[in-house]
């Protein structure tokens, strides 16, 4: 490989061409195709089993792919070990060897490799994680925190075209999470190489990344930056694993150059054209709950307002910046609303006679072909999903 | 008061404890009383032989209380041929132990993962000739290595022995014979180690530019150093104490001899106690040292 001796000038892009991962008894990659651009910060978003950690060890070269090429910088890696490989991993176990010092851990890639000054180049690697001081003690000696900024020394020391980060963070507590996302944001940014993040942490993917792709048995169903995606969601999957949403499924009953509009429980509901995947038939529409307003008196129709209701709040929950209603209506059931505590207490008590109102700009309707069921489930949070998919899979896994 | 009132209940805190230890006392005495019956015993009826002198005027095998330093130096200058021998075949064989069970042992332990029957019935293997006796499978090898045998005669016939060359007897066929019986034992703690090992930290060796031959040295053998030291200690210490395979009797010959020979022919044939005690001395004494040495200098504590 060209890289021996030599560190990457910048960061590399990654193509996949037509990649299918099959194991034995199922397969975890369907005909992949994704390019990531070089320089970016990439996260591959998905519930436990949905491939994603396989498309991570297939770039590694840990996994061999049953079909397809992989290209690093325009070269095709496909039939290179993972030694040759100039990209390196930040592995969700850490994966730090526990008979060498942190020095030697963070050396060990460098001296392999035969560059000039490896400890001086690791103790600068290790300066940057602010870990310097503890570069005589062994792995054992430290805390999940200091282990996982060791483990990303290691990788980011030997300048690779590219970075794989698989789960990183999963073990760390909360706060020394969100350090580490900040910390990690700049250091890419610092260091331009190209990131490529695995996560089932949608607030992870979503504050980190550049670009995210949402990855859901073994395909992308969506990818963007975070914000396109988290307001403009195409799919139900991406709709209710990215944050949540509300959605709801009706017949088109009007369709105009700028607005569709779709029969939601004996109202017309409009979403603007350009925000809809399908524009006629049965649809399924949606929005996210903290475009919700309540109101505890019928609004007045207008353009430019949907309405639903009048409904009753089952639920009040509060959490801190926000408050959680569920307000239950008739013939449409349960819909979030996310209320923003400008105010001391909750707005409306539990049992209050509400309606919500949202701006017709911020509905979206998905591609989804409408499921049997009128209404997708409300309350499908990100854990409910991935707890749902990974039992699916696993039953698929145990009847193979 | 106040500190009254801790003392009392301190008193009862400390008192428990103090039961305890009685019962672990108790536990503990079968083996002490053992130890000190069988071995504490012995040996220091060893050392006190080892210094005994001849008896003026008295018959073969009779000697009186000394303090003859002479039949260290005696023994150890008479006999050190069979000391250099008794270490040096051990040192081989153990190597050459090593160099066989390792493969076999990363096999059932990391190759074999997945198919938890094969593995076990690879275990079995090693551990089969276990159910035979060691001195009835050390015989059979002297069968299949006598001059008359077909290796003796195929090695012949494709003249990598000369025509006047035998196996048994030889240097080559003791340090087979011991490679061949402690095989088991080098192999079953390297097993036990590298059934352990994270093969996780063999992608991230792979994944940090080491190429598989780079990675085996620098992690996977560093990472199962506690199995190479036991195996090692296991073999080792046994092989540069026996005295079945360097023997005329089964695969030696008097120019093969070992230390264990000496001791006991000095023993049971020749009837010199002290000689004999002497040179048992110095065996346990230079396996003590090359061992404390050889653990000391292999860093291990980590992994411990």
């Amino acid at each position: 490989m060209k890289t021996t001796g030599t560190f990457a000038e910048a960061g590399a892009d990654l193509e996949f061409v037509d990649i299918s991962k099959r194991f034995p008894g199922f397969t975890a990659i369907e005909s992949l195709n994704l390019t990531i651009p070089a320089g970016s910060f990439f996260a591959l978003l998905g519930p436990s089993g949905c491939g994603k950690t396989t498309t991570l060890r297939l770039v590694a070269g840990l996994e061999e792919p049953s079909a397809g090429r992989i290209l690093i910088g325009g070269k095709d890696v496909t039939n290179t070990k993972s030694f040759q490989r100039p990209v390196n991993t930040v592995f969700q176990s850490y994966a730090l060897f526990p008979h060498m010092t942190i020095l030697e851990n963070v050396a060990f890639g460098l001296r392999r490799r035969k560059i000039d000054d490896p400890l001086g180049k690791a103790h600068e690697a290790l300066r940057l994680v602010e870990l310097d001081h503890l570069a005589a003690r062994r792995p054992a000696q430290l805390s999940g925190g200091q282990q996982q900024r060791v483990a990303l020394a290691r990788a980011i020391v030997n300048r690779p075209a590219l970075l794989l980060l698989d789960e990183p963070l999963g073990a760390l507590d909360l706060k020394l999470r969100r350090q580490m996302q900040l910390e990690l944001k700049s250091i890419q940014t610092e260091i331009g190489l190209t990131f490529l993040h695995v996560t089932h942490d949608q607030e992870e993917a979503m504050t980190m990344a550049d670009i995210v792709a949402v990855m859901n048995k073994g395909e992308i169903e969506q990818m963007g930056a975070p914000e396109q995606l988290y307001e403009l969601p195409r799919t139900a999957f991406v709709a209710n694993f990215l944050g949540q949403s509300n959605l709801f499924t009706g017949q088109v009953t009007d369709s105009t150059a700028d607005f569709i509009t779709v029969d939601i429980a004996g109202r017309g509901i409009v979403v603007p054209r350009t925000r809809a995947q399908r524009h006629a038939g049965e649809v399924t529409i949606g929005v996210r709950p903290e475009k919700l307003m309540l109101h505890t008196d019928a609004p007045a129709a207008g353009a430019g307002i949907n309405i639903l209701g009048p409904g009753r709040v089952t639920d009040v929950s509060f959490s801190g910046v926000s408050t959680s209603y569920i307000v239950h209506i008739p013939g449409l059931g349960a819909v979030t609303v996310f209320a923003q505590n400008m105010v001391f207490g909750p707005v409306v008590n539990e049992g209050a006679e509400v309606w919500v109102s949202w701006t017709v700009d911020h509905g979206f309707g998905l591609e989804d072909e409408p499921t049997p069921g009128s209404r997708f489930p409300a309350d499908a949070s990100t854990n409910a999903i991935a707890i749902q998919r990974r039992a699916a899979l696993e039953t698929e896994l145990e009847g193979a | 008061m106040a500190f009254a009132a801790f003392a009392s209940s301190d008193a009862a805190v400390t008192k428990p404890p103090r039961r305890k230890s009685t019962i672990a006392l108790v536990l503990l005495l079968p083996g002490i009383l053992y130890m000190v019956l069988f071995f504490l015993t012995p040996l220091i009826s060893l050392v006190i032989t080892s210094f005994q002198a001849e008896l003026p005027g008295g018959d073969i095998g009779e000697y009186v209380p000394a303090l003859q330093w002479q039949n260290y130096v005696d023994s150890a200058s008479e006999y050190l041929p069979h000391i250099l021998r008794a270490f040096g075949y051990a040192l081989v064989a153990t190597v050459f132990a090593l160099i066989v069970s390792y493969p076999i042992a990363y096999y059932i332990g990391v190759k074999a993962r997945r198919w938890p029957l094969l593995q076990s019935m690879m275990l079995t293997l090693v551990i089969a000739p276990f159910f035979i006796s060691f001195l009835l499978r050390t015989l059979a090898w002297k069968q299949i290595l006598s001059d008359e045998s077909p290796v003796v005669q195929a090695l012949k016939a494709v003249a990598i022995l000369p025509a006047d060359g035998h196996l048994t007897g030889t240097p080559f066929a003791v340090i087979f014979g011991l490679t061949y019986n402690f095989i088991p034992f080098m192999t079953l703690p390297l097993y036990t180690t590298l059934e352990r090992l994270d093969t996780r930290f063999l992608e991230a060796g792979s994944d940090l530019y080491a190429n598989p031959a780079t990675t085996f040295l620098k992690v996977t053998v560093p990472l199962s150093m506690p199995g190479i030291i036991s195996g090692t200690l296991l073999t080792f210490i046994p092989a540069a104490g026996d005295y079945i395979n360097a023997s005329r009797d089964f695969l030696g010959s008097s120019k093969t001899a070992m230390l264990g020979n000496a001791i006991e022919a000095n023993f049971l044939t020749l009837q010199n106690y002290p000689v004999a005690a002497a040179l048992s001395i110095i065996l346990m004494a230079v396996i003590l040292i090359l061992v404390g040495v050889y653990v000391r200098r292999s860093g291990t504590e980590d992994l411990l």
